[in-house]
């Protein structure tokens, strides 16, 4: 019997452990999570949640800040800590549970409250990736918010209360070339073919080959074909209309081969032709979104200091203006289609070599900026994943929660329009904002232990407001009852919905990949809906 | 002696109080039937029992957020054995635990985690247990992978519906049903009412379906890396049989992944394919679906809420399917997935299927089996004759089986099909 070759290098230990993640971001996104740094302040159910779903996936490190002792109810409410962690330093019980679950992370437990940090040793949040706070008071979010804005590390801000759950995103700014969109457009440039292709396609003759070849030509040629004989009775314009549209698709009609009979042989190639017609004739464009970005300051001002990202963006406008004239680089990528395996082998390097071509160039002047300005290192593979997703840029700027929580005149625009449409999910908003005011101003949750008595305290919190907002008062009591109902009840289900989401969006932050919710994103569990709001 | 054992009425009382503002609270969103009271956390923790249907990546998350949730009287399912790359998301188990079972080792960590909570743990598959076992539960729980078990459980749990003389549906032979699936970034979460609100059947369009290579491109035109592992999976490895003629592939034994990754490496070099990598050929043999923690934190969370809704109606219920994506911010939607009227699952409507005179049962069998329509998995056939319930294929019990499998060349007219429904 054979026996074959020995065990594959390709599967180490850790990438077998983790497998199924690395098919969502890949070695390189691994790698970066690896680097990352994650602190929390406060381990209560969702703090713990949130860094479950980091820890399991292989974050660096964890740190986690509190102060608190803990108690029976965190006992009942929170997976990571166990009856004899009761009256003990909840982070630090914290720490050694979800340090089980992964010993591939480091992590430390410092037992000071965060203001008491924030006054002391401000430089402590300088190391970390990103900052979650959960369970902090007005006051101490906003110095948390305003130090972290000031030295650039990104900040996550959650609540869990009753069957209402939030978390905040905030960050200066936030690039990510690999965003992973769920339909990527394809890029042909059938409209303005380059030499290669157009040589390539030109070459064909439909009707000249057997039978068999027929059925295998890719539909790219196909309409191709069918266009160049639509230009000729056309002025050589470009086929937009549905009206144009369809005459395409007849031409691609007269094209199928008849049997004896004249009937129609039914060819797979020419039905996808049919079907591919109207989003490969969309003709090749600058996105708006890419333009801008390739515009906007960062990207035109640069200087020794400026992140890898700007400086190809750089690279990539003087593409845009000059060997690409006025496009992108093409992105190399061939969808599946039916065809023989030359016919697609031939097409797909085609475009891989003149995408490699396209980034190349870019490459070149990435370097001569680099050169130039002295700025960080950027590596060819960094530049061709730059060009391979250059239609796909995303670039998310933030804003500061100091400014939502002073309720500045764009900030209370924005509340009262969805206030008045009328958003029950911004409602939910006022209410958690309230909340936090009635904390602030008594000491506890509404309705911790007197659900009826904080109704009234409460509904003056909610008017204040809402009267800063410029708003009327809530016609109905309904959503202030349901949160003194909930007497800052911590929820182990909601805190855990919460949890796996924020999770994420750590992840997000850290690995440069997939988007990130711009920038709050609010709960109900009560009717399972949910909504994003950009403040 | 375990800390939970010494642990007083008192701090019981105060460990709980978070769930017992829900329960002890009126609020106007609960359920119109809802009366706060003590007394529903007695029977959450006391009487309820929920069958988690799976222990893997949802399930997990399950088992510990409804512990969490006071739930006590838990069951879990679950066939399966730890494996490496459960590490990144079923975080109740450790590197330790491999080769283990699954539902014995979640049940272990959480009812040492949560004192109080007796968690069983049925280490089989769902099929292995019987309408009796199914009908003692309150509430199910499903965190499943695959679709063809998830039709299975949701024919049990339709069967186990009583109608009355009426044809209206016996309400308390309705066991609620709340079913979660994830795919990388994707999932869903739903509520089941058997008999009263859409269930797997009546929405099996929203599955997608699976992708599939055709033969000819397989044999005659490869163009992507996977259609060269897949021609080693089907027609090479069958035609040289590298472990003897007897031994399928094993997509877990590294020697048969990497035996196909440089087949599929020899075949793609021939034809200029690139990019044939051994976690591709890995992916393509087992079909690998990505997992990631959070995506099954977020819907496991989602349904444990539905689950405590149910079991205290100190709120309503979702109405009634909610699709998640995390991976372009955080995306959710719950919509009223609607029944089909004439579901052959939970409807208890007749369904005609017309047949030529001489078919034989097993043309109905079939039928049964293939047509989109039914898409069953062994059907059970019975008919009436002269007011009588006669059993003539019944697959699941053996002896059955045995005695009716000669029905099945016999042609419906002469089995006493003269009429049926």
């Amino acid at each position: 019997m054979a026996s074959p070759s020995p065990k594959s290098p390709e599967q180490s230990e850790k990438t077998k452990q983790y497998d199924r993640q690395l098919r969502l971001w890949g070695d390189h996104g691994q790698t970066a999570l690896e680097h990352g740094h994650i602190c929390l302040i406060n381990a209560n159910a969702l703090g713990t949640e949130i860094l479950k779903s980091i820890v399991l996936p292989g974050v660096g490190a964890i740190t986690i800040v509190d102060d608190k002792i803990v108690s029976d109810e965190d006992i009942g409410s929170n997976f990571f800590l166990e009856c004899s962690s009761k009256s003990l330093n909840r982070g630090a019980e914290a720490l050694r549970l979800l340090l089980e679950l992964n010993p591939a992370v480091r992590g430390h437990a410092v037992q000071e409250p965060p203001d008491q940090i924030l006054k002391e040793n401000p430089e402590f949040f300088k190391s970390f990736s990103v900052v979650i706070a959960t369970a902090l008071g007005e006051k101490t979010i906003q110095e948390l918010a305003q130090h972290l804005w000031d030295i650039n590390v990104p900040l996550i801000l959650c609540r869990s209360v009753g069957f209402l759950g939030s978390f905040r995103i905030q960050m200066r700014e936030h690039a990510v070339i690999e965003t992973h969109p769920d339909n990527e457009q394809t890029d042909l440039r059938l409209d303005v073919p380059f030499q290669a292709l157009s040589d390539y396609l030109n070459c064909f003759d439909i009707d000249a080959v057997d039978l068999k070849d027929h059925g295998h030509i890719p539909w790219i040629v196909i309409i191709y074909k069918a266009v160049q004989k639509w230009q000729s009775q056309n002025a050589n314009g470009w086929p937009m209309s549905r009206k144009e549209k369809n005459e395409i698709k007849n031409i691609i009609l007269e094209f199928v081969r008849k049997d004896e009979n004249d009937v129609p042989i039914s060819e797979e190639n020419f039905e996808e032709a049919i079907r591919a017609v109207n989003t490969a004739l969309v003709p090749t464009f600058l996105p708006v979104k890419i333009q801008e970005l390739l515009y906007c300051t960062s990207a035109t001002n640069l200087s020794k200091d400026s992140a890898p990202f700007w400086v190809m963006c750089a690279a990539l406008r003087g593409f845009v203006e000059g060997e690409g004239k006025g496009k992108l680089p093409v992105k190399g990528v061939l969808p599946d289609m039916t065809a023989s395996t030359d016919h697609y082998i031939k097409l797909q390097n085609l475009y891989r070599t003149q995408a490699a071509m396209d980034a190349e160039i870019v490459y070149r002047k990435v370097l001569q900026i680099v050169a130039q300005l002295h700025c960080e290192n950027i590596s060819e593979a960094d530049v061709k994943l730059f060009c391979r997703h250059a239609h796909d840029l995303y670039l998310l700027c933030g804003s500061n929660i100091v400014t939502e929580y002073q309720l500045n005149s764009s900030v209370a625009t924005f509340i009262s329009r969805h206030l008045e449409e009328p958003d029950v999910m911004m409602v939910h908003y006022i209410m958690l904002r309230a909340a936090e005011m009635f904390q602030s101003e008594h000491c506890r949750a509404p309705g911790d232990w007197d659900p009826e008595g904080d109704i009234s305290k409460l509904k003056a919190c909610v008017t204040k407001v809402l009267s800063d907002v410029s708003c009327s008062p809530f016609p109905k009591d309904d959503h202030i009852h349901e949160m003194c109902r909930y007497g800052g009840a911590e929820i182990h289900s909601v805190s855990a919905f919460l949890g796996g989401c924020t999770a994420q969006e750590a992840i997000k932050l850290i690995t440069k990949q997939y988007k990130p919710v711009n920038n709050t994103f609010i709960f109900d569990a009560a009717s399972t809906n949910s909504a994003t709001f950009a403040f | 002696m375990a800390s939970g054992e010494t642990h007083s009425v008192e701090n019981q009382q105060r460990r709980w109080l978070n769930l017992r503002k829900l329960l002890e609270r009126s609020g106007p969103f609960s359920h119109p039937d809802f009366e706060p009271s003590a007394e529903i956390l007695d029977f959450i923790m006391d009487s309820c029992k929920v069958l988690i249907v799976g222990a893997g990546g949802l399930g997990c998350e399950l088992l510990k957020d409804l512990a969490l949730m006071g739930f006590k009287k838990l069951h879990v399912v679950d066939m399966d054995t730890i494996e490496l790359s459960n590490l990144n998301r079923q975080f109740l188990f450790r590197k330790n635990d491999i080769g283990l079972s699954k539902a014995k080792c979640a049940v272990e960590f959480v009812n040492k985690r949560v004192p109080g909570c007796e968690a069983v743990a049925h280490h089989c598959s769902i099929q292995d247990l019987d309408e009796g076992f199914y009908r003692q539960f309150h509430i199910v729980v499903c965190g499943l992978d695959s679709i063809v078990a998830r039709r299975w459980l949701n024919g049990m749990l339709m069967s186990l519906l009583q109608y009355n003389d009426d044809r209206s549906l016996d309400q308390s032979s309705v066991i609620p049903f709340v079913d979660g699936g994830t795919e990388g970034f994707k999932g869903n979460a739903r509520v089941i009412l058997p008999g009263m609100s859409a269930c797997i059947e009546c929405t099996l369009d929203l599955y997608p379906p699976q992708k599939t290579f055709p033969l000819c491109t397989i044999a005659n035109t490869p163009r992507l890396p996977e259609h060269c592992i897949e021609y080693v999976k089907v027609l090479q490895w069958a035609k040289e049989n590298p472990w003897g003629s007897s031994t399928p592939i094993d997509g877990d034994d590294p020697q048969h992944v990497t035996w196909v990754f440089e087949k599929a490496q020899d075949r793609a070099i021939k034809h200029g394919i690139s990019n044939v990598t051994y976690r591709l050929t890995q992916g393509v043999l087992k079909n690998i679906i990505p997992a990631v923690a959070s995506t099954n934190a977020a819907i496991a969370a989602c349904c444990a809420t539905e689950v405590f809704k149910l079991a205290s109606s100190c709120c309503t219920n979702m109405n009634n399917y909610m699709v998640m994506n995390i991976a372009d911010g955080v995306y959710t939607y719950t919509f009223n997935a609607e029944r089909k009227p004439d579901c052959v699952a939970c409807s208890n409507t007749t369904r005609v299927v017309e047949l030529e005179p001489d078919a034989t049962l097993q043309t109905i069998y079939d039928k049964l089996c293939e047509d989109p329509a039914f898409m069953m998995k062994s059907p059970g056939i019975t008919t009436v004759i002269n007011g009588r319930n006669k059993t003539l294929y019944m697959s699941s019990i053996k002896s059955i089986e045995e005695r009716t499998r000669d029905n099945f060349k016999k042609e419906n007219n002469r089995i006493g099909f003269i009429q049926w429904r």
